[in-house]
């Protein structure tokens, strides 16, 4: 199937169901039982899930596969979300030009950047792009702020050219469209108590992240996917047998660079705003992190760490005190109390100490992140010997 | 996309399965034939209230949190009912909203605009929000602003200073109760015309981002407006923590006054720097030299200490008005009262303006007897009132922008304690600091129409 073999094929066709079904998936609880804290399913996360899911799987080609370490890739994401937010506001609120220019402009970027980058391996590779990116994010923090809207960032405003477009009601707010069809249009499909919110932009957004996972599996399926398999093993031999490595790891960069540019688009397209703290280091380290947590190298991996990741930051950071106060209510005043100061640490703004624990364990105890425990669990089930091609394409995630 | 995937292939098998069953009972529903976004439905309504609780504004956060926490509480009839029993408009009966029982969501911007928007989102779409309020930054008022337009949400901004809140980044959707750069400026310019005198020369340090532009360009205007001069003006950068380099040249410059257009920690530290090369002690021109912080808060004088003594600044409120200025300022005394009560301590004045917005936001739609945020807006636009502890008060239906005094504060010489850092050097009357809607530093934007979403 598209030039898939079988196992690739079934894997696509997984990822394809639980990207459409997702408004189901994500909410399992019914409204307005305590467990409904827990319900994911509104197209806001959804949206980032799979946006998020881009970015991840764009980084995973460069460093899943060449083992370079980018740490500046949020100023790509920035780079595109900028790119896209002008083109709305010069040409049109029609989400495809802002899409397609902000992958260009994000492959023209991460073409500078990485030209200047990848004279240098390892750590200094590292550093180089932090650097790069910590600049983009001075710029348009403050530098540049007749461009960038500075700390206010920008958005779509009603005196805008948009010299596509027709002009608009009186008093109307310019809304994100894909040929008149409203990225915040959707029906809810109420089934009992449950509430489930199907949402145009989610379903945009699903199907280019499913292209952009096609995409992913033709280049780790590739001779050029192997090139760079090989560069990672052992870039000096590749070197001594007097090929020329850096046209491809150059290449790794630029495609890796443009998914964030996508995945920066696609964040304008969803929600149109954008701000400088997104090309911030934090937010660099965040897709590292995603991709490692779910398993650098495997395919998969990198779009289950974006969406745990994502689902941690919205889900777990919203539980208050007063949230805690309710779940232990039926417990004895004191232990209730107990109980409180116990697990509240943890969620609320204490959000980050859970993620990192989380991520330490999975480090430790599960190299191969997520991906190795989701094989780890099958293994056991299956009852039999794990066979030597795992369906995520490789036998051991890299590290 | 969080659960492993097993668990997720188990979730469709028993989704698919359960889809089946509930197949009959099953019906469509668009957005809102309600006519408006998030129209309250059973016999509560959910209130966001979206406030820093992490990066540099935490503090500011958490005292805001605790206001809204005292406003849902006195609107749903608990505690001493604070400043309802002031409020000039007496539809507010201690019964909820139009006899809804009020609850109420938060969420962490960490004063990042992204960061606010997606918490902001999840609070309309998951939680059914029907009002957003808080937020402790321009950058983040006027990214959460544009949201609630869109969505179809009333935004009751919380502390922002900057101009453009209400300036060129203004929604119909928007209010500010807090005051701005502007006001700043024309309140402390009389009064540092009165204290240093007419032929100064001044040095501007600015925090290199939109609200300290803001600023900055208010407090020269109105400086430059009554004699003085600017000598020069310097960005800093937000994340500078030693402000050495930039203070050496001050003195070289020949300027006698030096302003920090900077916040929180940044003026903490700037302020620090400043008087450990000795500003204060120098004779430039003849003249002392002076330190001016135009934008003040207790907390911030909190983290200056000793520094912060005799240096004049501008705030939106202070919790000694009542006492000191009289019963012009009632109110202030009602919800410093109730807040000292339950917390501890004196408010700040982010606590104050949050709590107020939420009193006025429920009053609105009592009046309007609706939760439709066109009815809100109109209830909003151009109301009157009085006894929220700034005396009389308009809400401009131009720009949705409070106009009231603006107190003229300065640090305290001997402190009684940690709370009572400030000392209230003058109100400037609010005829004083108001300026017509299109005036250039405020120019660039439009309301657009109220947008009920759905």
């Amino acid at each position: 199937m598209f030039g898939l073999d079988k196992k690739d094929a079934g894997l696509l066709l997984i990822v394809a169901i639980l990207a459409l079904a997702a408004p189901f998936i994500l909410n399992p609880f019914p409204e307005g039982s305590a467990m409904a804290q827990f319900n994911a399913g509104y197209p806001d996360l959804m949206q980032r899930l799979v946006i998020f899911g881009i970015f991840a799987i764009g980084f995973n080609i460069l460093f899943g596969l060449t083992g370079y370490l980018s740490f500046g890739h949020a100023a790509f994401l920035g780079v595109g979300s900028y790119a896209a937010i002008w083109m709305m506001k010069l040409l049109t609120m029609n989400v495809i030009p802002a899409i397609i220019v902000s992958v260009m402009i994000a492959g023209l970027f991460s073409l500078l950047v990485g030209w200047i980058s990848l004279r240098r391996s390892g750590i200094y590779f590292s550093i180089l792009t932090l650097a790069f990116a910590q600049m983009s994010y001075a710029l348009a923090y403050s530098v540049l702020t007749p461009i960038t809207g500075g700390e206010t960032g920008l958005q779509p405003k009603y005196t805008d050219p948009r010299i596509l477009d027709g002009a608009l009601p009186d008093g109307q707010m310019p809304r994100a469209n894909l040929f008149g069809l409203d990225m915040k249009d959707g029906f809810e499909l109420v089934m009992g108590n449950w509430v489930f919110t199907f949402n145009a932009g989610y379903y945009i957004a699903a199907v280019v992240m499913l292209l952009s996972f096609y995409i992913s599996i033709r280049i780790f399926r590739s001779p050029f996917g192997m090139m760079l398999r090989a560069v990672k093993s052992n870039q000096q031999r590749m070197n001594y047998t007097g090929l020329n490595t850096k046209p491809y790891t150059l290449a790794a960069f630029v495609i890796s660079g443009m998914y964030a540019g996508l995945a920066g688009g696609l964040l304008v397209a969803m929600d149109t705003q954008v701000g400088a703290e997104r090309m911030f280091w934090t937010a660099s380290g965040e897709v590292v992190l995603m991709t490692i947590l779910g398993g650098a190298g495997t395919l998969i991996g990198p779009v289950l760490g974006a969406g745990f990741i994502k689902y941690m930051e919205n889900i777990v950071s919203k539980i208050n005190k007063t949230v805690l106060e309710q779940w232990f209510a039926f417990m004895p005043d004191g232990i209730e109390d107990v109980m409180v100061a116990l697990v509240y640490p943890f969620v609320g703004k204490g959000w980050h100490l859970t993620l990192g624990l989380l991520f330490m364990l999975v480090v430790i105890f599960l190299p191969g992140g997520l991906v190795e425990g989701g094989q780890r669990i099958g293994n056991l089930f299956r009852s039999k010997k794990a066979k030597d091609t795992s369906p995520d394409g490789s036998k051991t995630p890299a590290e | 996309m969080s659960f492993s995937k097993l668990t997720r292939r188990g979730l469709i098998k028993t989704g698919a399965a359960a889809s089946a069953g509930l197949a009959l009972p099953t019906y469509l529903r668009a957005d809102g034939h309600t006519g408006f976004t998030n129209a309250p439905t059973g016999d509560t309504v959910t209130l966001g209230f979206n406030v820093p609780q992490s990066g540099p504004y935490a503090d500011e956060g958490a005292d805001e949190l605790r206001a809204f926490e005292l406003a849902v509480e006195h609107l749903n009839g608990g505690g001493d009912g604070g400043m309802l029993q002031t409020f000039s408009s007496k539809a507010l009966d201690g019964t909820g909203i139009l006899g809804k029982k009020v609850n109420f969501v938060t969420g962490d911007t960490q004063t990042k605009s992204d960061a606010a928007r997606a918490s902001a989102k999840s609070m309309i779409e998951k939680d059914g929000a029907v009002m957003i309020s808080g937020g402790s930054s321009s950058g983040v008022a006027v990214a959460v602003q544009a949201l609630c337009q869109e969505a179809g949400i009333i935004f009751m901004a919380g502390l922002t200073h900057a101009n453009d809140t209400t300036g060129k980044d203004k929604r119909a959707n928007g209010f500010r109760h807090f005051f701005n750069s502007y006001m700043s400026g024309a309140a402390l310019a009389p009064v540092l015309a009165n204290a240093y005198g007419k032929d100064r020369k001044a040095y501007h340090l600015t925090a290199d981002y939109n609200w300290g532009y803001t600023t900055e360009e208010a407090v020269r205007s109105s400086t430059e407006a009554m004699g003085w001069e600017t000598v020069n003006a310097v960005k800093t950068p937000l994340t500078q923590t030693d402000f050495s380099a930039y203070i050496a040249p001050v003195l070289q410059s020949g300027a006698d006054v030096l302003v920090l257009n900077h916040y929180g920690g940044n003026m903490v530290n700037s302020l620090t720097n400043a008087v450990q090369f000795g500003l204060r002690d120098k004779e430039v021109n003849g003249k002392k030299f002076e330190i001016v912080v135009p934008l003040y808060s207790e907390l911030m004088a909190r983290g200056a200490g000793a520094n912060i003594k005799g240096i004049l600044g501008s705030q939106n409120w202070d919790w000694k008005l009542e006492d000191q200025l009289g019963s012009r300022y009632s109110g202030t005394n009602a919800f410093v009262q109730s807040f000292g009560t339950k917390f501890g301590f004196p408010p700040s004045q982010a606590a104050h303006t949050c709590y107020v917005q939420t009193l006025l936001y429920a009053d609105a739609v009592t009046r309007a007897g609706s939760f439709n945020p066109c009815a809100v807006v109109e209830a909003l636009a151009g109301f009157e009132f009085d006894g929220l502890g700034n005396g009389p008060t308009l809400y401009r239906a131009d720009d949705h922008q409070c106009f009231k005094d603006v107190v003229v504060v300065k640090g305290k010489e001997n402190p009684e304690n940690s709370f009572d850092l400030v000392e209230i050097v003058e109100v400037t009357p609010a005829e004083q600091v108001t300026y017509a809607p299109d005036h250039p530093q405020f120019a660039g934007g439009s309301l657009g129409t109220c947008n009920p979403g759905a």
